[in-house]
């Protein structure tokens, strides 16, 4: 069974506007599926679908084996908590707190905050010398480092990475991009939404979007 | 942990936000400086008009019960002993009796002078107070001009005649002063309380004590009752006219010191609200992040409220200690006295700020629920 199924999914904003159209795939476990299209194709929009923000109005997305069309808004941050690790194009990590503490962050709102695991993360996305350090104290590629160590903290099912080398510069990149198929490596299921063709070639398969309706 | 790491995180949250940290906490202190001085005000303002309100005279009466002339000085102790607790200024013993003065019987009073002028600070004497011990009179203000017609003060160190009565020891008193009250004091003598007994052989007995006690209306009222009750023989009466207008102005003053204190903690209600809806808005994005990470409604309302809270109670720490400074500059500007620092009320202001703190944020707060956790990826 697949650990991402997209059935005959669209969005409908203001019962006008469709950002998404009969969108069906599947990502199944271990995969790195790369979702590409340029801007206003739906790729956001997807990406808070499959990231449990945001609920399809219409067709069926089953995650793990759970409904997501099917839950409130409570279980859908249940589920984000649990399965799902996110990695974002901007980094956002709080800001006062250092990189250390931005790992247990996540650990917080998981359960139980633990100081050794959050250090054997930053370990694995080698910053351990930079744990008590806050984020306007780290440069962007390191911030990204750190955000990679946050989605995994959790143990999720599925990574979710928006754009997480649109901020960096090439050095930066291939160090990120390296990480990513590290993860993959390891057999973490990983899905990077990106319009960099670059990043996109990195993955196993690509999606393209236009226009809300898969291209390719 | 968890709990370790939350406050971890709210304390760092104000620790390492310097900037607004110290904006909401100068919010937050200057409304429980002005709440701290304020109630410190509305509690000391009583006190120290009441100890103003004094130099009127006494306020609180004994006379003896039952229609008898006299009663026992020791009653005095006894009395003193039911109002330990209020602050007395003095306790004037008085024994009116009619002594034969120059050959002529004047309404005579035997006191104690060291009381009498705590009690009736506004007595005008021209020359001096009889001294104790020593063979002096004092002479109301209409008496001189009896004794003396052309030139009232020259009685001042003259020697008069003072007997019981016709028949009875004549002994021989030097004028110490002149008495100018107002009232009906002008015409009478008044000499040490123990040589006045002896004349007349009535050894430690009064006709009258006036008390000057530093309490409120009320308070005053109920002291009447437990004196009343507690000591027999005599039988306390307020000097309405006094305890009256004192208790009208000090309710008076109470009430507008309470309006301005109510409106002051609606101001700060109203500014914290601004700050914290501040704190709020430009922290969206951290929320949102949060929320992105799967924080429930609960983590950051919990959050919120902690962060609310700390800042309530360290605003509210350095309030109460400038809102004692602040009373303290109030008392001494229009008292001219200095005041305690009240632990009570430093609670009070501290748990008041935690309390409007917590208040304010809940508005904040709930917006903070309502941030739809996709914005962290659409990068608002």
């Amino acid at each position: 069974m697949a650990l991402l199924e997209l059935k005959d999914v669209s969005m409908v904003y203001n019962g006008k506007v469709r950002a998404l159209d009969g969108i069906n795939f599947s990502v199944e476990k271990g995969e790195w599926v790369a979702i590409m299209g340029p801007s206003g194709s739906g790729k956001t929009t997807l990406m808070n679908i499959i990231g449990c923000m945001d609920k399809a109005t219409g067709g069926e997305v089953i995650l793990d084996g759970i409904d997501l069309s099917d839950v409130d808004a409570d279980k859908l941050t249940e589920i984000r908590r649990e399965k799902i690790g996110m990695v974002f194009q901007q980094f956002h990590l709080v800001p006062y707190l250092t990189a250390v503490e931005n790992i247990m962050v996540a650990q917080y709102y998981h359960g139980l905050p633990d100081l050794n695991d959050a250090m054997t993360e930053l370990k694995r996305v080698g910053l351990e010398d930079r744990a008590n350090h806050l984020p306007s104290q780290l440069s962007g590629g390191e911030q990204q480092r750190v955000c990679i160590a946050r989605a995994l903290i959790n143990y999720p099912v599925l990574i979710l990475a928006d754009e997480p080398t649109g901020n960096l510069d090439e050095a930066n990149q291939n160090l990120v991009m390296k990480i990513f198929h590290e993860l993959h490596a390891e057999g973490h299921t990983i899905i990077t939404v990106t319009h960099s063709p670059d990043v996109g070639r990195e993955a196993q398969r690509c999606i393209v979007l236009e226009h809300g309706r898969i291209k390719s | 942990m968890r709990l370790k790491f939350f406050l971890r995180m709210i304390f760092y949250s104000l620790l390492r936000r310097r900037m607004r940290m110290l904006i909401a906490l100068t919010a937050v202190a200057v409304g429980a400086t002005i709440i701290s001085g304020m109630v410190t005000v509305y509690r000391e303002v009583p006190q120290q008009l009441g100890r103003e309100f004094r130099a009127y005279g006494a306020n609180l009466l004994i006379i003896p019960a039952n229609e008898a002339a006299t009663f026992d000085t020791n009653k005095i102790s006894d009395i003193r002993e039911i109002l330990s607790g209020h602050e007395i200024i003095g306790a004037a013993p008085f024994l009116y009796e009619r002594l034969e003065i120059n050959k002529q019987y004047i309404l005579t009073g035997g006191t104690n002078f060291t009381e009498l002028q705590r009690v009736s600070p506004y007595w005008q004497i021209e020359g001096a107070y009889p001294a104790a011990g020593g063979r002096e009179v004092l002479i109301g203000a209409q008496l001189a001009k009896i004794f003396s017609p052309y030139e009232p003060s020259e009685i001042i160190g003259q020697e008069v005649t003072i007997s019981a009565g016709e028949g009875t020891a004549m002994k021989k008193y030097v004028v110490s002063g002149i008495v100018s009250t107002g009232g009906k004091e002008e015409e009478f003598a008044f000499m040490n309380l123990d040589d006045l007994q002896q004349i007349v052989g009535k050894p430690n007995q009064i006709s009258i004590a006036q008390f000057s006690v530093v309490a409120e209306g009320d308070s005053l009222k109920t002291l009447e009752q437990k004196i009343s009750s507690g000591v027999t023989g005599i039988q306390p009466q307020l000097v309405q006219q006094i305890a009256n207008s004192e208790f009208n102005v000090l309710s008076k003053l109470q009430v507008l010191v309470l309006l301005v204190t109510a409106i002051v903690l609606l101001l700060t209600l109203i500014c914290v609200t601004t700050t914290m809806m501040a704190v709020v808005t430009e922290r969206r994005k951290e929320i949102g992040l949060k929320k992105a990470l799967g924080a429930a409604n609960e983590n950051i309302v919990r959050e919120f409220l902690g962060e609310g809270c700390l800042l309530g109670a360290f605003g509210g720490l350095f309030g109460s200690g400038l809102g004692y400074l602040f009373a303290q500059s109030v008392s001494l500007q229009v008292f001219g006295r200095g005041i305690y620092f009240s632990v009570s009320i430093a609670i009070l202001s501290i748990v008041l700020s935690i309390i409007v703190t917590g208040v304010a944020s809940l508005i904040p707060v709930r917006i903070a629920t309502a941030v739809d956790p996709a914005i962290v990826l659409r990068g608002e």
